[in-house]
């Protein structure tokens, strides 16, 4: 799973923030970064968008590698399939998560991606969220001899699991994710040579939670309408540097002045289409290869994803208000918000059907678009049955449309045109619509 | 008056067998009446390892869904979960939209993979009078904690269980089925020694059915099965043949179809496998006394078998399946994966990167359990075959 930024055109805007113009530059210099990192004999962590244990790493001043990231971008800047092919040409299956297949190719050409160079690992941090992260990483444990960290993350038993902040369940979750993270310090106290360092750990955790109550309040901008973003373009924006810059100085700026960028547009009921008439929810990965192309589509009806539950789970969960670090005990309230963070992230696909239940409702969306990847069975293999339960249970009307993240191969414009097509006439055809007709859904 | 009819041990052993062959084909689970005494009531659990004692001693037949075979027609599946799903996962789905699997007490997946886990979903979707659930095993058992972690899950099961039966699970009865199940480790153990030594006395077919008729049985009928079997075979005289000794991994969770298992029979003798690992997953009695659930917790982080579907530190793969070449003395493996199993295939990738570096033969076989035609595969294995004791003459 993972974000990005792609290129869009920005609305126009009152003020000088230009989130897509800002996130690329902080995207390219962190890559800038990157590319030095080796030289500078600085410790770099390679890890996961969700699950991956950040704040301590940050702690210890690991540069961070997204390998996720990485692969997207290949999609994002034309180059995928050379690299995806690379690894099908070394003997991967066609049927793995086309990231690792990417990466794969990645580390066939010895480190060298469209943005930069990409340093080697002193260290790499899985988690259980996605069961490839686990398998990924042991390509680079067999491979490149680095040294793993698997960081296993408790996540929703069963329908209606309901675990608060401090009850039995909740505790023993977060002791067990604790003594993990005492684990990963030793390791990386080990490989850093540094001592760990609390209050700097509350430092980061105190940028973190900055920047959650930003992103919260930038999501709630959406339950506006018109939609002032959208939740799956714009929205991949955001949540690049959500990961990328999470706990630093230049993500709490970001994420600062976007939120007041979007209350700005809110102010003048400026909306990311000209004329919302559906709000939709998007529900999956994105196909970074045609993610624009895609948006269009609906765009041109009208359409306007006001969420996407990508920005839930590819945040690891991260983004409900409740989800705030005690700064005065770092390590156990790290443990405490991370175990019930990968709780929402892994009940956002496993039991996918509450999540979106509430997300429906939360965003007032008139329908949900499921997009299915065929080598993620991580957000695809429930996908069909949970639109089943959208459709019937709660009658939303859906459409559901199958590509690739960054495989171009899977990617066929007329016949997913024909399928929005089709999907709007439906949408029409129950009488839902009318341009600006609607009222304001909530305030931010 | 009649003379005694001797004791024949290959008749004895195909009437086991033919048991055994039987319950492999079942997909239905016992119906109220049909349960053995002693149990008010199923609960499915997928694979690859659950601790079915705990089931076992509230009172619930412990059955391993493991899909439905090459025999069931899909109506309700296909529209349900894509086509780039493995089939075990799949054909499950079709079993519980299809009513097959409507009367379980309950049904327990494992974070294995994504694809199984997305189980515990369509079950609370479709199947809501069951209690679905995942049981969180970890991928991490290196971290000091994690047998405290999996008894207090483990504990949970426990918990939900009684207040599902309405039956008290007592420590005792947690012993006395941990007792059951150590002397069906100890039989499975003496079973698997036997193909080690002394290959041409058993198949690996015939142990597959063997050990696949616990998924559906009472642990005790299992083990008086078992020990009926084992003493036929022991008492077997088959020459051993001309066939070079291979081991057999990837079948720790999707079921290679039987017709594959035979093919690959005709012509090698395994000498071991990973099929169905999580049925042998403790690789050594569980302590009788004291805690039982702790008994449990601690014997699957320390005395446990390796899979691709966990990572333990300090099991890296290529060393357990050099460990079982060793240990078997193998001259070569076969290195399968289920279709679209993304564990499966990333491991079969990198083990025969390894066995190429190592100079060991080894022959790369893609399964589905919906497979019907095996003559190419069966080709593959026999010229594999072939070129073994072609290079070991
Ligand atoms: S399977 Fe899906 S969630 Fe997992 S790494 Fe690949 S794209 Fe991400
Ligand atoms: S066969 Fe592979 S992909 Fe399918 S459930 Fe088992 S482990 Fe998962």
């Amino acid at each position: 799973m993972s974000t990005a930024t792609l290129q869009h055109p920005a609305p126009a805007a009152a003020d000088d923030f230009d989130p897509r113009a800002e996130g690329q530059r902080l995207i390219k210099e962190w890559y800038a970064q990157l590319e030095t990192a080796n030289a500078r004999n600085a410790a770099v962590a390679n890890v996961f968008v969700m699950g991956n244990a950040v704040e301590i790493l940050r702690a210890f001043d690991f540069e961070l590698v997204f390998p996720e990231i990485n692969s997207l971008q290949t999609g994002v800047r034309k180059a995928s399939e050379e690299y995806i092919r690379l690894s099908e040409d070394y003997g991967m299956s066609p049927d793995v998560c086309s990231y690792v297949k990417a990466d794969v190719g990645l580390i066939l050409k010895e480190n060298e991606h469209p943005a930069g160079r990409i340093p080697k690992a002193s260290l790499a941090v899985a988690s259980n969220m996605c069961g490839t992260f686990i398998k990924w990483a042991e390509i680079w444990e067999r491979w490149l001899k680095t040294p793993t960290f698997v960081l296993d993350l408790p996540g929703q038993r069963a329908a209606g699991w309901q675990v608060r902040p401090g009850d039995a369940q909740h505790a023993a979750d977060a002791r067990w994710v604790e003594a993990q993270f005492q684990e990963l310090i030793a390791q990386c106290e080990r490989i850093t040579g540094k001592r760990f360092d609390m209050d700097k750990l509350a430092e980061v955790e105190a940028r973190v939670n900055k920047m959650v109550d930003h992103w919260n309040n930038v999501m709630a901008l959406n339950r506006q309408c018109p939609a002032p973003f959208n939740a799956m373009l714009d929205g991949l924006t955001y949540i690049g540097i959500m990961n990328v810059h999470r706990g630093t100085e230049e993500g709490v700026e970001f994420m600062r002045r976007l939120e007041e960028h979007l209350k700005a547009k809110v102010g003048r009921g400026e909306g990311r289409v000209a004329e919302e008439r559906f709000r939709l929810l998007f529900s999956g990965t994105p196909c970074y290869v045609s993610m624009r192309r895609l948006v269009e589509l609906f765009e041109t009806w009208g359409g306007v994803f006001a969420y996407s539950d990508y920005l839930t789970f590819a945040a690891g969960g991260m983004d409900a208000t409740e989800l705030r670090y005690d700064t005065s005990r770092p390590l156990e309230s790290l443990a405490e918000v991370t175990a019930l963070a990968a709780q929402r992230g892994l009940s956002n696909q496993f039991f996918a059907h509450e999540r979106l239940a509430q997300q429906i409702k939360d965003y007032e969306v008139d329908g949900v678009v499921f997009h299915g990847i065929k080598s993620c069975r991580f957000v695809s293999s429930g996908m069909a049955d949970t639109r089943e339960f959208i459709n019937k249970r709660l009658d939303v009307p859906t459409l559901y449309i199958e590509s690739d993240l960054i495989d171009p191969r899977y990617w066929s414009d007329a016949q997913i045109k024909n399928r929005v097509d089709a999907f709007f006439e439906a949408l029409h055809q129950r009488g839902g619509g009318a341009p600006l007709a609607r009222k304001t859904v909530a305030t931010a | 008056m009649n003379a005694p009819v001797p004791y024949d041990h290959e008749i004895e052993l195909s009437n086991v067998l033919e048991r055994c062959n039987a319950a492999a084909r079942e997909t239905a689970i016992p119906s109220q009446d049909e349960l053995p005494e002693g149990f008010s009531g199923t609960l499915g659990h997928f694979p690859v390892y659950f601790p079915e004692e705990i089931a076992h001693a509230a009172g619930l037949l412990p059955v391993n869904i493991l899909g439905g075979g090459n025999k069931l027609e899909m109506k309700h599946a296909d529209a349900r979960m894509g086509s780039f799903v493995c089939s075990i996962c799949r054909s499950t789905t079709e079993l519980g939209l299809n009513g097959t699997l409507q009367g379980m007490t309950g049904f327990v997946t494992h974070p294995i993979c994504d694809a199984a886990k997305h189980l515990a979903g369509i079950w609370s979707r479709n199947l809501p009078d069951q209690l679905a659930q995942i049981l969180y095993l970890p991928q991490n058992v290196n971290t000091p904690g994690a047998a405290r972690y999996i008894a207090a899950e483990y504990q949970r099961l426990r918990a939900d269980l009684e207040k599902k039966t309405g039956r008290a699970i007592d420590d005792e009865a947690l012993r006395n089925s941990i007792r059951s199940y150590n002397a069906n480790r100890r039989l499975l153990r003496e079973l698997y020694r036997i193909r080690r030594d002394e290959p041409w006395k058993v198949s690996c077919t015939e142990s597959y059915l063997l050990l696949r008729a616990r998924t559906r049985m009472p642990c005790e009928e299992h083990n008086a099965l078992l020990a009926r079997a084992l003493d036929a075979i022991r008492h077997r005289s088959l020459p051993a043949q001309d066939k070079p000794r291979v081991v057999f991994v990837g079948g720790f969770c999707e079921q290679p179809p039987l017709e594959m298992l035979e093919a690959i029979d005709e012509t090698c003798y395994v000498v071991d496998d990973d099929i169905l690992v999580g049925l042998r997953w403790l690789t050594a009695d569980v302590p009788e006394t004291g805690d039982p659930i702790w008994a449990l917790a601690e014997s699957y982080v320390e005395r446990s078998d390796a899979s691709p579907v966990q990572h333990d530190a300090r099991k890296m793969k290529e060393d357990y399946l050099m460990d079982m070449l060793r240990k078997s003395k193998a001259d070569a493996a076969i290195l399968t994966a289920a279709k679209f199993c993304e564990p499966g295939l990333d491991e079969q990738l990198a083990w025969s990167k390894h066995l190429d570096a190592e100079n060991i033969p080894y022959l790369v076989l893609e399964f589905e359990e919906k497979m019907t035609s095996f003559e190419q595969m069966s080709m593959q294995v026999e010229t594999f075959a072939e070129s073994l004791l072609f290079a070991l003459a």
